[in-house]
C-alpha cells in the first residue's frame, strides 16, 4: 500500500516535470484563455514587467509568464528544446537562427525599436562625453558579448565612430553590463536607452549622436511548439496596439 | 542460499525500492550518455585545438592551479588552527570559512564584489593606495576560484590533522626540533594523503567554478573566460565546441574520481 503511494508520488513528480505551459483541459471559449511563456530579451524586462499585468487585466483568465535573458541565450535554449510560446528578440540575426531552424510559426514582426546609449555611474565621475572617450586608456569599459544583440550593436556603433575599445569584460546580457556600471566596477558601458531609463538613480546616460547610433529592431514571433497559439497571437497583437503606449513610456521607439 | 534479491548484510529490499535505485542511477548516467552521444567526434580534436578553446584551457589551468596554491598557503594553516587550537568562536569561524561549499556561487561573487570590488570594503583602499583593481582581471578569476574551492582543502586537511597521532610531534619536540622543522618534517608528511586529496578536490572545484567567476571577474577571453564560462558562451554560438569542452571537464572530473578512489570508492 505504502509502496503504491510512493510510486504514485514518483510518477506524479515525473509528470509534473514534463508539464507544458498551457492547460490542455481548459474549455474552449471565445476570448483567449490559459497561459503562455514569453522568452524575451533582457532589455525588455521592465517594459514587459508592466505590459504583462496590463494584458492579464484586459484579458481575465490569462497568464503570461516571462523568461528574460540575452537573446542569444534564449535562442540557444529554444534550440535545445525549451518549451515556450513566444520569442521577443532584441535583434534580427538571433531571430533568423530560429526561423532557419524551422522552430517558428509564421514570420516575425517588428514590434519595437531601440537605440544605444553610453551608461556611466551617477555623476559621470570619469567625464565620459561620447564614444571616442571609451577608447581612453585606463577607462574600464564593459560591453555585451558579440553573440548578444547589444554586443554586436555596440561593435557597429564603435566602428562607425572609428573607436577601438578594449573591454574589461564581455557580459552575457545587457542587464549584466548595466549592473557592472551601477556597482561602480566599470566606468562605462554601452546599453540601450531603455536600460538607462529603467535603471534609476545609480546610473546616467550619455547620448550617442544619431549619425553614430544603431537602431535595434525587436522582432517577435510565435514558436512552432506553442501549446497555445491563440493566446500567443493575441499577446503579439496587443503589443502592436495597446502595448505600444507602454513601450514608448519605457523609452522604446515605435516599430 | 541467498536469493539474488537478498542484500548480503540485511533484509531483502522490496522490488519497487530497487526500481527507484535504478531510476536514481539512470538519472546520473543519462546526461553523461547524452554528452557522449552528442559529441561531434569527427571534429572534436579540431574544436579542442581551436584558438578559443586553447585560450580557455590555458587560462583555466593557470587560474585553478593558482587557486590551489593559494589554498595550500593559507588553507593549511587555517586547517591546523581549526584542528589544534581551541579558541572562543572557533566553531563559528570554521562554519563561516566552509560556507562557500553550500553558498550559491553567484552569491559568493556578489560578496566578493562587496569586499574587493572598486567600492568594496578592501577594494576601495586597494584602488586608492595601490591602484589595484581586481574585478575583470585574471587575479579576480583566481580569487573567485579560491573563495569557492578552498573550503574543500581546509576540511580535508583538518580531518587529517585531527586523526593524526600527536606523539610523533611530541617526540620531535623533545628531541629538540624547532617548530618549523616539526611542521615540515613531521606534521605535514604525516597528513600527506589528506593534503593531496584536499588539493585535488580543491583544484577540481576551482576548475569547475562558474558563478562566482562570471559575477566577480566578468567574462573576457584569455583574461577571465575560464572553461566553464567558455562552455556557457559557446553553447549560444557553437554548441559543438561547448560539448567538446564539456567532455574535457568531464574527463578531468573522472580522473579526479579515479585518482581519489581509495578515499571514496575503494572502501570495500
Amino acid at each position: 500500500m505504502k509502496a503504491r503511494v510512493l510510486g504514485a508520488v514518483a510518477a506524479a513528480l515525473l509528470l509534473a516535470g514534463c508539464g507544458g505551459t498551457s492547460e490542455p483541459g481548459s474549455p474552449p471559449s471565445s476570448g483567449p484563455s490559459g497561459s503562455i511563456t514569453v522568452f524575451a530579451a533582457s532589455s525588455l524586462t521592465a517594459a514587459f514587467g508592466r505590459i504583462g499585468p496590463d494584458f492579464q487585466k484586459t484579458f481575465p483568465g490569462t497568464m503570461i509568464h516571462f523568461a528574460f535573458a540575452g537573446s542569444s541565450t534564449l535562442v540557444a535554449q529554444i534550440q535545445q528544446g525549451a518549451i515556450g510560446d513566444v520569442l521577443a528578440s532584441a535583434d534580427q540575426p538571433n531571430m533568423q537562427k530560429l526561423v532557419n531552424a524551422g522552430l517558428t510559426s509564421g514570420s516575425p514582426s517588428i514590434f519595437a525599436r531601440n537605440k544605444l546609449q553610453i551608461v556611466v555611474p551617477a555623476g559621470n565621475p570619469k567625464h565620459v562625453t561620447g564614444l571616442a572617450d571609451l577608447g581612453r586608456a585606463g577607462l574600464v569599459v564593459v560591453l555585451c558579448a558579440s553573440a548578444v544583440p547589444c554586443g554586436h550593436y555596440a561593435t557597429e556603433a564603435l566602428q562607425k565612430a572609428g573607436v577601438t575599445v578594449k573591454p574589461a569584460s564581455e557580459e552575457t546580457d545587457v542587464k549584466a553590463v548595466l549592473a557592472k556600471v551601477a556597482l561602480g566596477e566599470a566606468d562605462a558601458g554601452i546599453v540601450y536607452v531603455t536600460d538607462v531609463k529603467a535603471a534609476g538613480a545609480q546610473v546616467q546616460g550619455v547620448d550617442i549622436p544619431a549619425s553614430l547610433n544603431v537602431v535595434a529592431d525587436y522582432p517577435i514571433v510565435v514558436l512552432k511548439d506553442s501549446q497555445n497559439i491563440a493566446l500567443a497571437k493575441v499577446f503579439i497583437g496587443y503589443l502592436h496596439a495597446k502595448g505600444q503606449e507602454t513601450l514608448a513610456r519605457y523609452g522604446f521607439l515605435p516599430a | 542460499m541467498a536469493s539474488s534479491q537478498r542484500n548480503p548484510r540485511g533484509f531483502p529490499a522490496p522490488p519497487l525500492f530497487i526500481g527507484l535505485a535504478g531510476l536514481g542511477a539512470a538519472f546520473f548516467l543519462l546526461p553523461l550518455a547524452g554528452l557522449l552521444v552528442r559529441t561531434p567526434w569527427g571534429s572534436a580534436w579540431q574544436l579542442l585545438t581551436s584558438p578559443e578553446a586553447l585560450t580557455a584551457l590555458r587560462l583555466s589551468l593557470l587560474a585553478s592551479l593558482s587557486a590551489t596554491a593559494i589554498a595550500l598557503i593559507v588553507g593549511v594553516p587555517l586547517a591546523w588552527i581549526f584542528a589544534r587550537i581551541a579558541f572562543p568562536g572557533r566553531a563559528v569561524l570554521r562554519a563561516l570559512t566552509v560556507l562557500p561549499m553550500v553558498l550559491p556561487p553567484v552569491v559568493g561573487g556578489v560578496a566578493l564584489l562587496a569586499a574587493f570590488g572598486r567600492r568594496g570594503l578592501v577594494g576601495t583602499w586597494l584602488e586608492q593606495a595601490f591602484g589595484i583593481h581586481i574585478p575583470f582581471t585574471t587575479a579576480g578569476a583566481i580569487l573567485a576560484e579560491s573563495f569557492v574551492a578552498m573550503p574543500f582543502l581546509v576540511i580535508t586537511v583538518e580531518a587529517g590533522l585531527r586523526g593524526m597521532d600527536l606523539r610523533f610531534e611530541d617526540a620531535a619536540r623533545t628531541l629538540g626540533a624547532r617548530r618549523w622543522t616539526v611542521l615540515w618534517r613531521v606534521t605535514l608528511p604525516l597528513v600527506r594523503p589528506s593534503l593531496v586529496a584536499g588539493a585535488v578536490l580543491c583544484w577540481a572545484r576551482a576548475l569547475g567554478e562558474f558563478g562566482a567567476t562570471i559575477t566577480f571577474a566578468g567574462n573576457f577571453p584569455g583574461r577571465t573566460q575560464t572553461m566553464p564560462l567558455a562552455v556557457y558562451l559557446a553553447l549560444e554560438t557553437n554548441p559543438d565546441a561547448a560539448i567538446v569542452l564539456s567532455l574535457v571537464l568531464l574527463a578531468v572530473s573522472l580522473a579526479v574520481l579515479i585518482g581519489l578512489r581509495d578515499r571514496w570508492l575503494g572502501a570495500s
